[in-house]
């Protein structure tokens, strides 16, 4: 392993700033769903580094198994919400759902 | 070969995090999706480096093959609508929000950072087999069985919900059969 881990942690940790400005800084439902994508992304990283430096099982490896399955679920329903969204307004633009305001 | 892992790490890196700012910055949500998959394949190119060889797999089959699909398909339903277009409205909150997070986002990057050049913790002889499907599908069907099953609840529960919600208000199915003929069948 000539990788030191900590290269693997600065990316992942790069990779989530990444994605949580991009969540807070897009308006595009897509965009958003694809930010949070990201962000899981960058955590199974850094478990699954953690995990090669102490290797003496695979939890990390497993939690980052079942995170990935939570994600493709998540994204799922939330793609179905985006669809269900722009039935109602036409739009994909998140500042439109505001039918619960005022 | 040293070098070839360092070279190997560097390719993907790029890979990543070039995927994740065009993720993140491109108007066109077709290309962020294209982002998001040169950034998945970058991470699971870093998961071979890893030890992690069933994950990496697991990561392109699912990633790539059903979740980047998936989003292009809604990008393409949609069509025209998915770029939204700019608009002034909100910019200040957003802005100011990402702003303190970039913020704080660059501070624990520079905390990360002065760790990782402190000591590189030497990593440890792995076991024979670490990282392999024999070895993870051992270990997930005997002491993670719970979740397991638990995850393919959760999964049976998601598809569901995901028709019920994507699917909209059709109380009665025959009556829709009926109009497939029309071209927008009355909502």
């Amino acid at each position: 392993m000539s990788v030191p881990i900590n290269y693997f942690l600065v990316l992942a940790a790069a990779l989530f700033a990444t994605g949580a400005v991009g969540f807070l800084l897009r308006r595009n439902l897509l965009v958003l769903l694809m930010s949070i994508e990201l962000m899981l992304n960058a955590v199974n990283l850094t478990l699954v580094a953690f995990n090669r430096i102490h290797g003496t099982d695979h939890g990390g490896q497993i939690l980052a198994f079942f995170i990935i399955a939570i994600a493709a679920a998540e994204a799922a329903v939330g793609l179905a919400i985006v669809l269900a969204f722009f039935r109602l307004r036409q739009t994909v633009r998140s500042d439109e759902a505001n039918t619960l305001k005022n | 070969m040293k070098y070839i892992e360092i070279a190997f790490f560097a390719f993907n890196a790029l890979l990543t995090f070039g995927g994740g700012l065009i993720t993140v910055g491109s108007r066109r949500p077709i290309r962020s999706a294209m982002g998001l998959l040169a950034s998945i394949v970058g991470i699971a190119g870093c998961y071979l480096l890893l030890a992690a060889e069933f994950l990496a797999a697991i990561q392109l089959i699912v990633y790539a093959g059903a979740v980047v699909i998936l989003f292009i398909f809604v990008v393409m339903l949609l069509g025209s609508a998915s770029v939204s277009p700019s608009d002034a409205r909100s910019a200040v909150p957003r802005y100011l929000g990402a702003g303190v997070f970039l913020f704080s986002g660059v501070g624990a990057l520079g905390l990360v950072i002065r760790a990782a050049t402190a000591e590189a913790e030497a990593a440890k002889a792995l076991p024979e087999k670490f990282g392999k499907v024999s070895a993870i599908g051992h270990e997930i069907f005997t002491s993670r069985i719970v979740p397991f099953e638990l995850t393919g609840a959760l999964l049976l529960v998601a598809v569901v919900g995901a028709m019920a919600v994507a699917r909209g208000k059709q109380s009665d199915p025959t009556r829709r059969l009926d109009k497939t003929a029309e071209p927008e069948a009355a909502e």
